[in-house]
């Protein structure tokens, strides 16, 4: 039988492996073997949370196997969870510096990006552009950043695009009412559907996929309840404040929503690195059980991550209807996939706990600098957008695969 | 009474009948099947054959699933395999020729089992997380397809094209008696092998399944190959349904109803189990649901609310940690029993 090393950065694990895995078992303990794997699920049905933590250790020890299996010692979960734990810690001080390499490869690519989009053409390389992607990608940047929060936690949120729709769709309807009060009005449902989203998670262990996919599809359902039809703005609110172009130096101009951005980043860059709150997200991502073995208030913080997402995605939402100065249920279909993308290409690891809100600016910025240049070159379609984007997404998830081998074969 | 309400399938099934029977209630004539023309008729083939592409598909999905995996691309595969198999009839001097068409459906098919090996190898060979591996093509599929289509929507007008998703044979619609083949293919290649159990130790553990001689990036590989199969055939369904191909909407959303399908049907998205028979029975719950929808003549865009509602209670019912904090709450036995219960979850 053919045995190729599983993990290349631990290679002495995979030469004295060889005993054990190499040799080619009969047919009868292949079966048997495999029966085994399956009664054991059977055994377990979803089960109590009890039974769950079992077999959460049982898949721990199997990640730690290959550790196990290279001290020559018979695999117990304890030892396996122990080998893991040392495994992991011992080369911290380098993995702590390489987890910055994504963000600086992003980096570097949207330097090259500008600087190949001034070269080609004169307009491009001016900070206007700059500002300019701030301008039209501010509400992607703010979704996004909310979606960093629940990805650290190593959960998902699908609901994006649908809470935006939401969102804009009750601006339109209320905001002729209420005037300003619509964005507390707004920004509550967001933090309520984030909230029920990660009650349901936390608290009845659904998969963050499903719940939040359940949670896209009412969040869309309600838009065409409130109404099938767009409802267009006209309030000032929407329709006149946020475009007075405030003049900066250098006949450049920025307006209001991109403060809103600015302010959303600076605030989520503030949270995650300088609060309790935010090192709690990280830690539930790098390992639940350990941040619940540590006291950390699990609930609260994986709760409040979605808390986050939903009242990041109403404000976007917001922030897109000033855009658009529409409603309608079909606004920002598949936001989420373009949030998730710059968050994987802003460097944060989708398995969680490890990533930076300033890395997900950087990704939104690349996106963004993409469809300008894209725009710019006028021949191109704009399927293009589309498919550049999948590249750079394979060719990010292939580089962290590379940084950390260890960390992304979970889950 | 209590081993059925155990049995696996028990809720989905009844959930499924409860909602048969809602509309036998709402509309009396549902359950009856008419023969015109030599063609069968009625409420319960219609929810078959608009179902039949989320059948395969949910197929498909069950076995990444069964792996531990999930596949994203789905929708973007069923997009694609659309696009060419309608871009190369609508070239052919007559699109009327069989052979023209079935030229186009291999190309089609060919080509989603090469998207198929692409996730597969990005996550048997690469290591990539599934979620993510499919990621790639879910966003980049879309804007292939419309590559192909050249941004067009591609009509055509083939007549044995259009057999495969609106066509009948023996009375029975053709893409129903597709997908009764490849579930009863699959059933029997899973079941009656060690295919299936060795899937499920592929899921229950990649590593510990491939130290006992499991090839186990083999079947990975297969498993994601298989799901963009049948999400190519979904693709021609779909696409000769509507005698179409559109690139930026068709299968749109279809991974996730794929996904709840499955979900609904008792696999776990961990991987290690599945049920195809559960499967099935999700896959024509979410169709009766739209059907439902359409027949009571609410709008059909507010179909996703009583989606959510129907995901929501599905997945809650099926989940222990619901029905331990919920109905255990519920017995009188006093007020310290839920807490050690929540000491438990929470330990």
């Amino acid at each position: 039988m053919k045995r190729t090393p599983q993990d290349p950065a631990l290679p002495e694990a995979g030469d004295s492996g060889a005993g054990v895995g190499g040799s080619p078992p009969d047919s009868g303990t292949r079966e048997a073997s495999g029966r085994v794997a399956a009664d054991l699920d059977a055994r377990d049905p979803g089960g109590s949370a009890a039974a769950a933590d079992v077999r959460q250790t049982g898949r721990e020890a199997a990640d730690g196997a290959g550790d196990v299996v290279s001290n020559g010692r018979a695999p117990g979960p304890l030892r396996g969870r122990f080998a893991l734990a040392t495994a992991g810690s011992l080369p911290l001080g380098r993995m702590a510096r390489r987890e910055y390499l994504p963000v600086l490869v992003t980096l570097a690519l949207f330097v090259v990006l500008f600087a190949t989009g001034s070269i080609l053409y004169p307009a491009f390389g001016s900070g206007q552009i700059i500002i300019d992607l701030f301008i039209d990608n501010g509400f992607l940047l703010v979704a996004a950043i909310g979606m960093t929060f629940v990805i650290l936690t190593g959960g998902i949120d699908l609901s994006v695009g649908a809470v935006i729709a939401l969102s804009a769709m009750l601006s339109a309807l209320l905001v002729e009412h209420v005037g300003l009060f619509v964005i507390p009005i707004v920004l509550a449902v967001g933090a309520l559907l984030g909230f029920a989203m990660g009650y349901v998670i936390h608290h009845f262990e659904i998969q963050p996929f499903i719940a939040t996919l359940a949670g896209m599809f009412l969040a869309r359902g309600l838009c065409f309840v409130i109404s099938i039809d767009q409802i267009s703005i006209k309030h000032p609110l929407f329709a006149e404040w946020p475009h007075i172009p405030i003049p900066l130096p250098g006949d450049m101009f920025v307006k209001p929503t991109v403060f809103v951005a600015i302010a959303v980043l600076a605030l989520a860059f503030w949270a995650l690195h300088y609060t309790r709150f935010g090192r709690g997200v990280y830690a539930i991502g790098g390992n639940e059980q350990s941040a619940l073995l540590m006291g950390l208030p699990v609930a609260r913080t994986k709760i409040g991550a979605y808390v986050v997402s939903g009242t990041c995605s109403a404000l976007a939402g917001m922030l897109f209807a000033t855009y658009t100065l529409s409603g309608t249920g079909v606004h920002a279909v598949g936001m989420e996939l373009d949030a998730i993308a710059a968050v994987v290409i802003g460097g944060t690891l989708l398995t969680g706990g490890s990533g930076y809100v300033l890395g997900t600016l950087l990704g939104v910025m690349l996106l963004g600098s993409i469809q300008t240049l894209i725009r710019f070159e006028g021949t191109l379609s704009s399927w293009w957008i589309k498919i550049v984007t999948g590249v750079l997404l394979f060719v990010f998830i292939v580089l962290q695969r590379t940084i950390a081998p260890k960390k992304s074969q979970k889950g | 009474m209590k081993a059925l309400t155990k049995h696996r399938l028990f809720w989905p099934a009844a959930i499924l009948v409860v909602m048969l029977l809602a509309n036998v209630i709402v509309t009396p004539t549902f359950f009856r099947i008419e023969l015109k023309n030599g063609h069968l008729y009625g409420s319960l083939i219609d929810i078959m054959l608009y179902g039949a592409p989320l059948i395969l598909i949910a197929l498909g999905m069950t076995m990444v699933i069964a792996t531990g995996g999930i596949d994203l691309s789905v929708g973007a595969t069923v997009a694609i395999s659309g696009a060419l198999a309608c871009s190369i009839i609508a070239e052919q001097p007559d699109q009327e020729a069989v052979g023209g068409v079935l030229t186009a459906v291999a190309f089609a098919l060919g080509l989603s089992l090469v998207l198929g090996l692409w996730n597969g190898l990005l996550v048997a060979r690469i290591g990539i997380q599934p979620i993510v591996a499919t990621l790639i093509l879910m966003v980049a599929g879309r804007g292939v397809a419309q590559l192909i289509t050249d941004g067009q929507i591609i009509t055509i007008n083939s007549e044995p094209y259009e057999l495969i998703g609106g066509g009948y044979l023996f009375g029975f619609p053709f893409a129903v008696l597709v997908v009764a083949v490849v579930v009863a293919g699959t059933a029997v290649l899973i079941r009656r092998t060690a295919l299936g159990l060795l899937l499920e130790a592929v899921g229950g553990n990649a590593e510990a399944s491939r130290l006992v001689g499991i090839r186990a990036r083999r079947l990975l590989v297969l498993a994601y190959v298989f799901c963009a199969f049948c999400a190519g055939i979904a693709g021609l369904m779909i696409s000769s349904n509507i005698r179409a191909a559109d690139g930026n909407n068709a299968g749109l959303w279809i991974e996730l109803d794929a996904i709840l399908a499955v979900v609904i049907g008792g696999t776990s998205l961990m991987g290690g189990r599945f049920s195809l028979a559960g499967t099935v029975l999700g896959a024509l719950i979410i169709q009766t649901l739209s059907t439902t929808i359409y027949t009571t003549g609410v709008p059909p865009q507010v179909t996703l609310v009583f989606k959510a509602l129907v995901v929501t209670a599905v997945c809650l019912i099926q989940s222990p940690a619901f029905r331990a904090k919920v109905f255990r709450r519920r017995r009188p036995t006093g007020p310290a029993s839920p807490a050690p219960a929540e000491a438990e979850v929470a330990a």
